[in-house]
């Protein structure tokens, strides 16, 4: 049976799934990810975030990594963060470790 | 005109099918395995694919696991970074071959059901114990974990059934499913007196798809192919003709879309005679229909012309003749009204590779 939607917060730990595939296309010179019967064009801030999505990093610790990087503040960073992961969560591009799942999603 | 890359491939490495569906996709004029290309051949044409951009192949048929050599073809993508879907019947697929599979390299597996029920999915596919089998494919995938999508062919024999695919969908653990009603070209034209659901049904059918889409997001993608013969404007055919995508056929013939060799006047080249490069950037049949510069009116001063460039060309010349004319699913055609009016239903014709079929 198909698991509940994921809302996505800042102390799930996301994950791209095996099947969901971020590669840099040398032809086109851009980020691409594969995905069953899709293609997505990630531009340069989606294709950081989704880098650091290891399944260990917390959505916080990556907004704290990117708000270095890009000298913003982690606040905005983490809202938009969140955002994107949960839109690509609702299209099952993205997977999530929370405490209470890390057992179900990893068996 | 700057031809771009291609990104995806829709490889037919066959016509041989155990299933007899009415609506089959493959031309009314199937070929026998002799015909087929060799490993190496395919893998030629795999590596010259991927050197030219194409980074997504939808493996299909007729049924794809019938070539025995699948998995080292499978592998030869996979290792040139291309990304594996998997189309099948899945009715002679077994868990070992699931594994063998995941292993070369298969990133994603869509198995079509004819029905929701048990009957139905024998009754249109004509194929004993086949719903029990795709159920079994599904777990096995699951568990081999490959990401599954349900694939739904709809017309009026099962168009009642939306709402249980939904939940077979939903049971069977796949994340996606197509609600695909079918095109009416080829077999589906030849039979699309049988098989074209009433208005009705349909507008039923689309505003259920729209609310159940909805309430599932996040569990479930569904993805909605309508059905064009009630529409007001045609469906953006292959994202448009030789756009950013092709068809291989099972003797390696290279097509902007599956069904372009029903149009009268085209000639199509070979991946084992030609390179997969120069078909698609420069033969004449790839560039007659690209772009928008070859629109007659009421095309070219359209608005939407580069929304749905002209609808499908195979559709266009199947009912008014002309390959280059609009859509009649459009409401700017003159035979837009036409378009409905059905022949009387004979019996209907089921697919076989060994029967002589009448020309449409």
């Amino acid at each position: 049976m198909r698991p509940e939607r994921i809302t996505i917060t800042p102390q799930c730990r996301p994950c791209l799934p095996r099947h969901v595939r971020l590669r840099f296309d040398d032809l086109r010179g851009t980020p691409i990810v594969l995905a069953p019967e899709k293609v997505l064009w990630p531009d340069e801030i989606s294709a950081a975030i989704l880098r650091l999505c290891d399944g260990t990093s917390s959505v916080a610790e990556i907004a704290a990594e990117l708000a270095r990087t890009y000298a913003a503040p982690v606040e905005e960073i983490e809202t938009d963060i969140l955002a994107f992961l949960q839109d690509w969560s609702d299209r099952l591009l993205i997977n999530v470790n929370t405490d209470h799942r890390v057992s179900k999603a990893r068996s | 005109m700057t031809v771009q890359p291609p990104l995806g491939m829709l490889v037919e490495l066959t016509h041989r099918c155990p299933l007899q569906c009415g609506y089959c996709s493959n031309p009314l004029d199937l070929m026998k395995a002799d015909r087929e290309l060799a490993t190496s051949q395919w893998q030629t044409a795999f590596v010259e694919a991927a050197d030219l951009g194409v980074r997504q192949v939808h493996l299909s048929g007729g049924e794809p696991t019938l070539r025995r050599d699948l998995e080292a073809l499978v592998s030869c993508l996979s290792d040139h970074g291309v990304y594996t879907n998997l189309i099948t019947a899945a009715v002679t697929l077994t868990r070992d071959r699931i594994a063998t599979l995941r292993e070369a390299g298969l990133e994603h597996i869509q198995v079509s059901f004819q029905g929701a029920r048990r009957e139905t999915t024998e009754l249109v596919g004509r194929y004993r114990g086949a719903h029990e089998k795709k159920r079994a494919v599904a777990a096995w995938a699951r568990e081999a974990g490959l990401p599954l999508t349900i694939n739904a062919p709809i017309h009026r024999l099962n168009i009642g059934e939306v709402p249980n695919f939904v939940a077979l969908a939903l049971e069977l653990d796949a994340e996606r499913l197509e609600i695909a009603n079918v095109q009416y070209y080829g077999w589906a034209y030849l039979n699309r007196a049988h098989l074209l659901p009433d208005y009705d049904s349909v507008m039923r059918q689309v505003d259920y798809v729209e609310r159940v889409r909805e309430d599932l997001v996040g569990r479930l993608n569904i993805d909605f192919v309508t059905p064009d013969y009630y529409a007001d404007y045609p469906k953006p055919c292959m994202g448009g003709w030789a756009a950013d995508a092709f068809v291989l056929t099972p003797d390696g013939m290279m097509l902007p879309c599956h069904a372009a060799q029903t149009i009268a006047g085209l000639d199509f080249d070979r991946v084992t005679e030609r390179p997969l490069r120069e078909i698609w950037e420069i033969s004449d049949s790839f560039n007659r229909f690209r772009d928008t510069e070859w629109m007659p009116e009421p095309c070219r001063s359209c608005a939407r012309k580069d929304v749905d460039f002209g609808g499908c060309r195979c559709q266009a010349f199947a009912i008014t003749g002309d390959a280059a004319a609009t859509d009649p699913s459009c409401i700017h055609s003159p035979l837009h009204g036409a378009l409905r009016q059905m022949p009387e239903p004979g019996e209907i014709r089921h697919r076989a590779i060994t029967r002589a079929v009448e020309k449409i």
